[in-house]
């Protein structure tokens, strides 16, 4: 089981995290026309990068989304940090 | 002549004997024996019978990689299946029985399979029982093949406990270079947990041979006395089946047969792995035979159970620390002969135990043979961690190289055998001093001879030979897991742990290449076979999901009120102590002809408050809601980005900066957790916010033709006056601040009065005498899935599916006209979405007298003699008010076919309906005024 850093709570296992997307995927201004095709690559394309990965999860416990940066290949935690925070 | 316990030696406690029966036999063994080295002091040679020819099979190990000796175990009245005998504790009153064999392992009727191996070859169940069909023949291959036989017995009390833990310092294995690792660990101060599977700790220390001045049990103890004099803490019997992400590990504690186990979860900031190694089998013919067992084991039984593995020995080995053994045996009183088990033409004597062996021109007579191709190091946790393999031509196996740096693997698990080489491993790794460079090793590499005519087992108990790895290899299966899946070999009980290298050895040879060239499979927790019961420990029936409960519960209770279980809560289906038919009919007459007084309770309240809060709830709505003005209530449609209905209900707007959310009571989790996002993601978290308020809040609903009448009388509001369907009121009850929502799920005229939980009670009593006067009564969960369908009002998740957009529902204005981005709404203009054959809402009505459709029938078009669905029905129910059948159906195109008959197919059966309006009662609506 992993141990993710929820940026307001601290260390927690695996189970106390959602998933929530691939960090990175601004929703598009639907009031503009917007293709098909580039609606169905925000809803359902993923770059699902090997190595350092950049999501978005959710702490359920706290229910505070934030982004944390992980590498896919090792399972190493690389950093979390808020979702509005720009991290230094 | 077998296996004879001495008189002295070994753990065992012989002043205190176990009695036990083996296949009906009575057997005595003593405390700290196994299953196994009872038997094999009672004289037993033939365990179990393999899984495919029935082949006699004896016992090969003396613990967890022994694949051999698997038996069905009744203790206390209740079996337990395909048990290890060589890791099972001996207990007072066991019966065991052999597998696979009928009457009994020495006689077994089905041993005649042996003699037709040529029709049971590698692939065989593929390529037989494709045609027609692998299920009409699998009862027979199962009964046939099968391994033991689970019992119908319940245990009672059966339950595990998962434990969590953390230390500095964990070590795995309490062998000599584990004992030492730990006790070098815990001076320097640090947190240590020594765990070891066996129930005495030492490992390989007491079948150490040729070391001078060793005395096992003695060195053992001072060890295990110093790691405890340092703090460090030690479990026996506990095994470490598995390395999971960041650094866990997951260890279970055996608690005797018929006593689940326990599972420790275990973080460590450093793992150091001792779990030895063991011998290979020599490929050879008749290599199954009874009485060939490993060489370590041989001396095992010897030295832990005092139990000499037979009394003419040869030992077969290229081991070149084979002669010390010999000496250990004869010392004990058998006469060994060495024999090198790289010499031609080796064959295996006898059939239900091995009378002798030939090697070349010689033939040697014994009763016994302990064999060794070398020893292979246990690396499966090292594997599981992701640490590398690297093959050792000295060795002939394979050997951990680079991995995590939190995890060392000494000893035999590294493939450093000898003592003192292993002991200065140990003291490296517990002080995380440089690794010592590995001493050197070398045996004479074995092959299997491939001319051989006779069979050579490589899995003993899947029944695989040299013979099947070479038809898996001329039928092209070239990669290693092709070979494992196709042939199943070391996909038994043992997972491998002696056929692994064997089988890589024969492909090598086949495919001409070396063993590293041929590749290894993977390694996969766990370790061992763990029961079920282990992983489920307390996450069980309502442990695992707790039920929701009313404030109202005890209300409920009194009024006898049948329970039931909906969305997570725990609800009043009806009331009284009518069937189920009746008082749900009753309740709907109550609710139609006066008032019905309901527990709202349950329906999820979210409230959003802050300056952006209007724009946040008109972009996660459906419909426009940014026009809502204080003190009114819409209903309406949560969206998913997909476009797809994700929840429905009401929501009310305070003021400006204050709107309630009410949604599906089942639903309000998901609805918090979906808000959340949309809040985070998309606006100013600090400018909007959301809570769950579904727990402060108790509802009284009141609904029917009397509901104003009641509320009045209940004295919530002063002022009754304007005060129109879809608006919110604010009361005082009992002096305490009250919610009223003119809203309504029944089609009548209906309040839904909301309090805080403490005075809730009062309330419900109140309405409840109020509403007797006027003919209204409780009523229960039932009755209102009645009375909402009546009106076609929608349950989302029942009357809808993964494909319904609210275009589908007949709610299409929003998409056509809303201006404002909403969640969804880009996934409304689809092809998909615009497609004319979408399924949508309709009712259906059926022929006077028929009986009501069953829930989940097909709507069906017929063409050509064939039966496509165009939908099915999603509600359906006998309408006390209507007195008739009624039901809700989603059907293809289903607006445009309004009045069209329609057939429905259902189990075999056909039937017919007509499409009707979704509301099937009061369609003008007159009655929630009224
Ligand atoms: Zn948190």
């Amino acid at each position: 089981m992993q141990q993710f850093p929820c940026p307001f709570c601290g260390l927690r296992d695996e189970r106390e995290f959602h998933f929530a997307g691939e960090a990175g995927k601004p929703r598009p201004d639907t009031t503009q026309p917007i293709s098909d095709a580039d609606w169905a690559k925000y809803l359902f394309y993923c770059a699902n990068a090997k190595g350092a990965s950049h999501e978005v999860w959710v702490h359920t416990t706290c229910q505070e989304y934030f982004v944390m940066t992980r590498d896919t290949v090792t399972m190493a935690v690389l950093g979390t940090h808020a979702l509005h925070e720009v991290p230094a | 002549m077998s296996g004879v316990r001495r008189d002295k030696g070994g753990l065992i406690d012989r002043s205190k004997p176990i009695r036990f029966t083996f296949d009906g036999r009575a057997c005595q063994g003593f405390e700290a024996d196994t299953v196994a080295s009872a038997l094999l002091a009672a004289g037993v040679r033939i365990f179990a019978r393999s899984f495919k020819y029935h082949r006699p099979r004896g016992v090969w190990g003396a613990w967890s990689d022994d694949p051999n000796a698997v038996v069905d175990i009744a203790l206390d009245g209740i079996s337990f299946p395909n048990c290890q005998a060589t890791t099972t504790t001996l207990t007072e009153g066991m019966a065991v029985r052999s597998i696979n064999a009928w009457p009994s392992a020495q006689r077994d009727v089905k041993g005649v399979l042996d003699l037709a191996h040529r029709f049971l070859p590698a692939g065989f169940y593929y390529k037989m029982f494709m045609w027609p069909d692998w299920h009409l023949f699998e009862p027979m291959i199962r009964k046939m093949a099968g391994l033991g036989t689970l019992g119908q017995e319940v245990s009672d009390g059966f339950q595990s406990a998962v434990l969590h833990e953390h230390c500095e310092v964990l070590v795995i294995g309490a062998g000599p270079a584990g004992l030492t690792a730990a006790r070098e660990a815990a001076q320097t101060g640090k947190s240590v947990l020594l765990v070891d599977d066996q129930a005495e700790l030492g490992g390989s220390a007491y079948r150490i041979a040729g070391q001078a001045g060793w005395q096992a049990p003695d060195w053992v103890a001072e060890q295990l006395a110093a790691i405890r004099s340092h703090g460090g803490r030690i479990l026996n019997r506990t095994t470490a089946i598995g390395v999971y992400d960041h650094q866990m590990l997951s260890l279970v504690t055996e608690r005797g047969l018929g006593t689940a186990p326990v599972l420790r979860k275990v973080r460590a900031d450093q793992v150091i792995l001792a779990t030895g190694a063991i011998d290979r089998p020599v490929t050879f013919e008749n290599n199954d035979r009874p009485g060939i067992l490993s060489l370590e084991a041989g001396t095992e039984y010897l030295n832990r159970y005092g139990v000499r593995p037979g009394s003419r020995i040869a030992i077969l080995s290229n081991r070149p620390d084979a002669t010390p053994y010999a000496t250990q045996l004869s010392e004990a009183g058998a006469l060994v002969t060495v024999v090198d088990a790289a010499s031609a033409g080796l064959k295996a004597l006898g059939r239900a135990s091995v009378r002798g062996l030939i090697a070349g021109k010689d033939r040697f007579d014994c009763d016994t043979v302990l064999a060794s191709a070398g020893l292979t190091p246990l690396i499966h946790l090292w594997r599981h961690a992701g640490g590398k393999l690297a093959w050792d031509e000295g060795r002939q196996t394979f050997v951990p190289s680079e991995g995590p740096d939190w995890m060392r693997v000494i000893g035999g698990a590294s493939g450093t055998f000898a003592l003192d080489a292993a002991l200065d491993e140990a003291t490296a790794a517990a002080i995380k001093a440089p690794v010592p460079a590995r001493a050197p090793y070398a045996i004479a590499p074995l092959r299997p001879d491939l001319s051989s005519k006779g069979r050579q087992w490589i899995d003993f108990q899947h029944d695989v030979t040299v013979k099947d790895v070479a038809l898996a290899h001329r039928e092209n299966m070239v990669s290693v897991e092709h070979l494992k899946r196709y042939t199943t070999l070391g996909m038994a009980g043992d997972q491998g742990k002696t056929s692994n290298i064997a089988g890589l050895s024969a492909m090598a040879e086949l495919k001409g290449q070396s063993i590293p060239d041929v590749g290894t499979t993977t390694f996969r927790p766990p370790f061992v076979p763990v029961p079920l019961e282990a992983y489920r420990s307390t996450r069980r029936d309502r442990q695992m999901q707790p039920l929701k409960r009313l404030a109202l519960e005890p209300e409920h209770r009194a009024l006898d009120a049948a329970f039931g279980e909906y969305g997570g809560w725990l609800r009043p289906a009806w009331y009284g102590t009518d069937t189920e038919q009746v008082a749900v009919r009753r309740e709907c007459q109550t609710a139609r002809e006066a008032a019905a007084i309901m527990d709202g309770s349950a329906l999820g309240t979210i409230e959003v408050v802050g300056p952006d809060a209007r724009a946040f709830v008109n972009f996660v709505y459906y419909n426009t809601m940014s026009t809502l003005k204080p003190g009114k209530i819409r209903y309406g449609f949560m969206l998913a980005e997909s476009g797809l209905v994700f929840d429905d209900g009401v929501m009310a707007c305070v003021d400006d900066t204050r709107f309630i959310i009410s949604c599906s009571s089942s639903h309000a989790d998901a609805v918090m957790a979906h808000l959340e996002n949309w809040r985070q993601d998309s606006f100013d978290p600090s400018r909007v916010h959301i809570h769950d308020t579904t727990a402060n809040w108790s509802t009284v609903t009141i609904a029917g033709p009397k509901a104003q009448t009641i509320l009045k009388a209940l004295g919530v509001l002063e002022d009754m006056a304007d005060f129109p369907h879809m608006s919110l009121r604010f009361g005082t009850f009992a002096g305490e601040e009250a919610r009223v929502a003119r809203v309504s799920f029944t089609g009548d005229t209906s309040y839904e009065v909301s309090v805080r939980n403490t005075v809730v009670a009062r309330l419900w009593r109140k309405a409840l005498e109020v509403g007797a006067q006027h003919g209204g009564g409780p009523v229960g969960a039932e009755a209102l899935t009645v009375l909402r369908a009546e009106k076609g009002y929608i349950l989302v998740g029942k009357d809808t599916d993964g494909e319904t957009m609210p275009h589908d529902l007949g709610f299409a204005a929003p998409r056509a006209r809303k201006s404002a981005a909403f969640v969804g709404d880009r996934s409304l203009h689809t092809a998909k979405a615009n497609e004319e054959t979408r399924k949508q809402l309709v009712g259906l009505s059926v022929p006077d007298g028929a009986p009501k459709l069953p829930i989940g029938a097909h709507v069906v078009a017929e063409e050509g003699g064939t039966r496509r669905s165009l939908g099915y029905v999603t509600t359906s129910h006998d309408s006390p008010t209507l007195n008739r059948p009624i039901a809700l159906a989603l059907v293809e195109a289903g607006q445009q076919a309004m009045g069209n008959p329609v057939k429905i197919w259902h189990l075999g059966q056909s039937h017919t309906a007509t499409i009707a309006p979704a509301c099937a009662f009061d369609p003008e609506g007159v009655r929630i005024d009224a």
